[in-house]
């Protein structure tokens, strides 16, 4: 598979490692008490649940032996087609 | 003494006859040319009789002339480079070869265990499941060594491999797979354009079935087309023209898998060559040109050697010179095999007889063969075979029986275009009725299929499809396409009658040769209900060998829609996975094997602690000194000791450049830290060092180690050897995923640096001699937990932190890597006075585990910060990684092992890492397991075994008495619960 990252340009996939689901959001800590329950459930379902979707999925894909940088890949889960790719630090796709 | 090769022609073929090579085979001297395979040195010098079949170990010959070889497989080579399963072929002569058949004991001529056929019906269709399934303890102890011995496929080299392996990266614009006509004119057509081309070839010359034909092209002969061509590709510059080299597999995203055979054809491989090269091709097009192969006909006695592929007759006179037997008889259903064998006959061979199922054939056709005195058997088949190599065939002609007598006959059943590749990204090929041919259904993004393997057999078509795929592929590249001048061959007709298998017809008749499955296996088949195609390959086996069913998959199918009366395309196919030809598993490892399965990282001072005779550990990729023994001490233990003694006592130093380094620099550093820390990090004060734990998101720690803030906004971080790599690719998620907002730059410093600790009472001593002058060591100057930079050896710069894992006194001094080794020299020279003592990373454990600190093995990825006595650390005023999860119930549950020390009752006792915990009076099973010891050590200082454990509301049974449990080493004994700190627990030596 070949990954296009925004920095680098396209490289073998082997040059990235995988991280998993990229729609993830983090709860905010601040938004409410620490002890709230409703929090630890936030994080809870941030640190394990995932869909497994047949089809589109954003991903992250950190260019370890590259730039080091964190990539955003919208990657078909069906036949590997990469639709798009862009920094973390940068806006995604709307995908 | 060589033999003459009584079976080649005077003249003709793609051979060298100024180049004989002699080869030996089953210990016979033969004499072969530049230009044969294995195969057809064999057949020249009159061998037909080459192995023995895989159940049955029924004599078998050679039955084609390519990759789809299901019979002649033999050992190739002897000692560590022996290769089991070779394709005589494919497999290129040289002088010197040394082949061996197969599969046969105690020769070739006589195999005992030719007795299988007796026992035929007993290993039939499913055998396995079946006749050996009962008594189930016969199975280990009879059946099982019966079949392994039985059945088998060649020996593996039983000394290491001696040969090197590579894998190398090529990229291209367009990628021609297969050098027949359609490959050759892809690739001119392409490579005139100036696109980047790679055209690949498994065959050692490209060509493909213009060397196996007598046909025309341009006013040339074919082999001398196909040369002419892969002229001209040879001399453009873009080109680059790969032969022996497979292209076994279609990737994602245009990457595609091939093997090229560097060395295979020569005795050993050149010097500084590989044998095989692993190619990983990156090819943003790529045309498919695989070419056909043949497929035969069933009938009873069509294993006997001298039953043969009629394409591969045709090649072996055409190209190799060589005729495969003297009178020769075709068996076909289709005008190709006629062109083919009448060609041949031309060229010098005996064939007796043409045998076609069809009772119409073309007129022309049948006139050409009576000119040449060639008999035809209209509307007739072969019904039965004698000899044990061919010497009669039964024919059933329209007008009654009659026997041939030949010793060779060659099978066409019609042509399966090669799809495989179209296949990899889960295409399946469909049924085209015209040829009775599965061709490519849907095929990878970026592959089109363009001549025989699309389907299109007429020679013609081959080179007008090759020509316009190769220019459109270059054309959609961009690249601007020149006319190009294909060469306008006559298309032959393609006429056949589809037929598979003469029902009628007598003896065992073979579908699967390499598998030993037969028509009746798959009459079985059917019978018990396994239908489907993937059923009936399961259950028969059929198409699962090494040649995958090469010759065989489409009859199998075909057979099985005839039974149940479904059409063919109704029945299915099986598709293909990769790799297209087997690939040895040398090449996929390439270099990676033995110690260059990943590369060894060497500290700054490794070749200075070799000098000290240090004994070296793995610890991940790095090679550390473990410990430095002196002449006299009679086992590790003593060494170790006496560098612990050496520490606490006076002074000693140790390479710690191993940890990981993380340099941290920008306004929100601090703040960034206290996110990915449970402590608190921005009000750490300049010139200060701190202990740092860092947790999953999970909850759990991940890693530890210390971090210094040299300036406002520049902090350095350590992490542990283990874990570098890891840390730092978390702490840049962090950084661009979770927190883009803080304005702060890491980057990886652990190569960069060289760090040395010294530790014990003299080491301020032994630190102030190797420092500039301007530099202040004091207690008062650098005090513990300090962090300064500075010069050292003379104006090196220069780190120094006061920082101890010993729980001595001691100092880290962080000077870049090249003046590492210097730096443990002046140490040592400084130190002399005081016996400075180099130490190892045992020594450092035992200080350690005496010290209570915690480390890898207390860092499992299971344990919290609140299990290792670390909890009170967490900063209550802040959020950070990890936070939320660590608070949940199961996670700071009281009854959750906690982390203290052992000392055994007995002091003479040796502890043992791993062992369980038990309460005193328990039953040593799960339910009652307490925890487990994790780390261990013998302490000089205490003079007994100390140890450090997690234990079930551990911190609460200081004092208590539990049993340490351990089945592995049968060993069981009690020992006393105390807190971790076996050394100086108020750190008084820390700050003196």
């Amino acid at each position: 598979m070949r990954i296009p990252c925004p920095y680098c340009g396209e490289r073998d996939a082997h040059e990235f490692s995988y991280l998993g689901d990229a729609t993830l959001v983090r709860p905010d800590p601040a938004a409410v008490d620490a002890q709230d329950s409703a929090l630890a459930d936030r994080f809870h379902d941030y640190v394990y649940l995932r869909d497994n979707p047949a089809g589109a999925h954003r991903e992250w894909w950190y260019h370890a032996n590259g730039c080091r940088q964190w990539v955003r890949v919208t990657r078909d889960t069906r036949n590997h087609a990469i639709a798009g790719a862009s920094l973390a630090r940068e806006p995604g796709d709307a995908a | 003494m060589s033999r003459p090769d009584k079976n080649r022609l005077a003249s003709g073929g793609l051979i060298d006859r100024a180049a004989p090579l002699s080869f030996r085979f089953d210990g016979h001297s033969y004499r072969g040319y530049a230009g044969d395979t294995l195969a057809s040195a064999l057949l020249a010098n009159g061998v037909r009789l080459v192995g023995r079949s895989f159940k049955y170990h029924r004599p078998r010959g050679i039955f084609s002339a390519g990759a789809e070889e299901p019979n002649a497989l033999v050992e190739l080579r002897s000692g560590a480079r022996r290769e089991p399963n070779t394709r005589a072929t494919v497999v290129e002569l040289f002088d010197g070869l040394e082949a061996t058949s197969q599969n046969r004991w105690p020769s070739l001529g006589l195999d005992v265990l030719s007795v299988n056929r007796f026992l035929s019906p007993f290993l039939g269709a499913g055998f396995y499941y079946k006749t050996f399934m009962w008594p189930a303890s016969f199975w280990e102890k009879l059946y099982e060594p019966f079949i392994r011995r039985a059945a088998g496929l060649g020996r593996a080299a039983e000394e290491a491999d001696p040969d090197h392996y590579e894998k190398a990266t090529a990229f291209c614009d367009v990628l021609v797979i297969g050098a027949g006509p359609a490959g050759l004119m892809a690739a001119l057509a392409a490579g005139r354009t100036g696109a980047r081309v790679i055209l690949a070839d498994e065959d050692f010359l490209p060509g493909g079935r213009l060397n196996a034909e007598r046909r025309e092209v341009h006013g040339r002969a074919g082999a001398a087309y196909a040369a002419h061509v892969a002229a001209e590709l040879a001399s453009l510059p873009n080109v680059r023209l790969m032969t022996r080299t497979t292209v076994f597999g279609a990737y994602d995203s245009g990457t595609y898998g091939a093997l090229e055979r560097v060395g295979d054809h020569l005795p050993v491989p050149a010097p500084f060559q590989p044998r095989q090269r692993l190619w990983r091709i990156i090819a943003r097009r790529a045309v498919l040109a695989a070419g056909a192969t043949e497929r035969p006909i069933v009938f009873g006695g069509n294993d006997r050697p001298g039953v043969m592929l009629a394409g591969a007759v045709g090649t072996y006179v055409q190209r190799h010179a060589v005729l495969p037997g003297r009178h020769i008889a075709l068996f076909a259903n289709n005008d190709d095999a006629w062109r083919g064998m009448l060609a041949a006959s031309e060229a010098g061979a005996r064939v007796e007889a043409i045998i076609d199922v069809r009772e119409e054939v073309s007129p022309a056709l049948v006139e050409a063969a009576r000119a040449r005195d060639i008999r035809v058997l209209a509307g007739s088949r072969v019904i039965a075979t004698q000899g044990r190599k061919l010497r009669t065939v039964d024919v059933a002609t329209p007008r009654g029986r009659e026997q041939l007598v030949v010793d060779t006959l060659a099978v066409s059943g019609g042509w399966s275009p090669a799809v495989h590749l179209t296949c990899h990204h889960g295409g399946r090929p469909v049924w085209n009725e015209a040829i009775a041919a599965f061709v490519p259904g849907a095929s990878p993004a970026g592959l089109t299929v363009a001549g025989a393997a699309n389907g299109s057999f007429g020679l013609g078509a081959a080179l007008r499809e090759g020509a316009a795929q190769g220019a459109e592929a270059a054309e959609a590249l961009g690249f601007p396409v020149p006319p190009l001048d294909v060469p306008a061959v006559e298309d032959e007709a393609f006429a056949l009658q589809p037929f598979w298998h003469v029902a009628d017809s007598k003896g065992a008749a073979f579908v699967d040769l390499q598998n030993d499955v037969t028509a009746k296996d798959v009459g079985i088949a059917h019978k018990e209900g396994f239908r489907s195609v993937e059923h009936l390959k399961r259950y028969t086996t059929l198409g699962m060998a090494t040649d995958q069913g090469r010759t065989s998959n489409v009859t199998g199918l075909a057979i099985m829609a005839s039974l149940t009366g479904a059409s063919i395309p109704e029945t299915g196919t099986t598709i293909f996975r990769p790799p297209y030809t087997p690939v040895s598993l040398g090449a996929l490892a390439g270099h990676h094997r033995g110690k260059d399965f990943r590369p060894v990282r060497l500290t700054p001072t490794h070749e200075w602690a070799a000098r000290q005779g240090a004994v070296f550990v793995e610890t991940g990729a790095w090679l550390r000194a473990q410990y430095f023994p002196r002449k006299g001490e009679k086992d590790w233990l003593e060494t170790v000791t006496r560098e612990v003694t050496a520490v606490r006592s006076s002074v000693g130093l140790i390479d710690v450049s191993t940890f990981g380094k993380i340099d941290l620099q920008g306004p929100d550093a601090g703040s960034f830290l206290d996110r990915v820390y449970i402590n608190g990090f921005s009000a750490l004060a300049v010139g200060k060092a701190r202990y740092g734990v860092m947790l999953r998101e999970d909850g759990m720690v991940m890693d530890d180690g210390t971090t210094a803030r040299l300036g406002p906004e520049h902090y350095v971080m350590t992490t542990t050897t283990a874990n570098a790599a890891k840390v730092y690719q978390h702490l840049e998620f962090c950084l661009q995923v979770l927190w883009p907002e803080l304005d702060v730059a890491i980057a990886s410093i652990s190569e960069q640096w060289a760090q040395i600790a010294i530790a014990g009472p003299r080491s301020r001593e032994v630190l102030a001699r190797v420092v500039d002058a301007d530099v202040d060591v004091s207690n008062e100057g650098l005090p513990f937990i300090g962090a300064v930079e500075g010069r050292v050896m003379g104006g090196v710069k220069a780190r120094l932190f006061r920082l101890s894992f010993s729980g001595e006194l001691g100092y880290e001094i962080a000077v870049p890597a090249r003046h590492g080794a210097a730096l443990a020299e002046a140490l040592m020279a400084a130190g002399e006075e005081f016996g400075i003592t180099p130490y190892g990373t045992e020594a450092l454990g035992v200080m350690r585990i005496e010290k209570g600190h915690v480390s890898g093995n207390e860092l499992s990825g299971q344990t919290a910060a609140r299990d290792l006595g670390l909890g009170r650390m967490a900063s209550t005023k802040k959020d950070y990684i990890g936070r939320v999860m660590a608070g949940r119930p199961g996670l700071v549950d009281p009854a959750r092992p906690g982390f203290v020390g052992f000392r055994p009752v007995e002091r003479a006792r040796r502890l043992r890492a791993g062992a369980h915990f038990l309460s005193l009076g328990a039953k040593p099973e799960t339910a009652n397991d307490e925890g487990y010891m994790t780390s261990v050590a013998y302490s000089p200082h205490l003079g007994h075994w100390i140890g450090l454990g997690l234990l079930v509301r551990g911190p609460e049974r200081i004092g208590e008495r539990v049993r340490a449990y351990d089945p592995v080493r049968g060993e069981e004994f009690e020992v006393e619960v105390c807190a971790p700190g076996f050394i100086d627990p108020e750190g008084e030596r820390l700050r003196g």
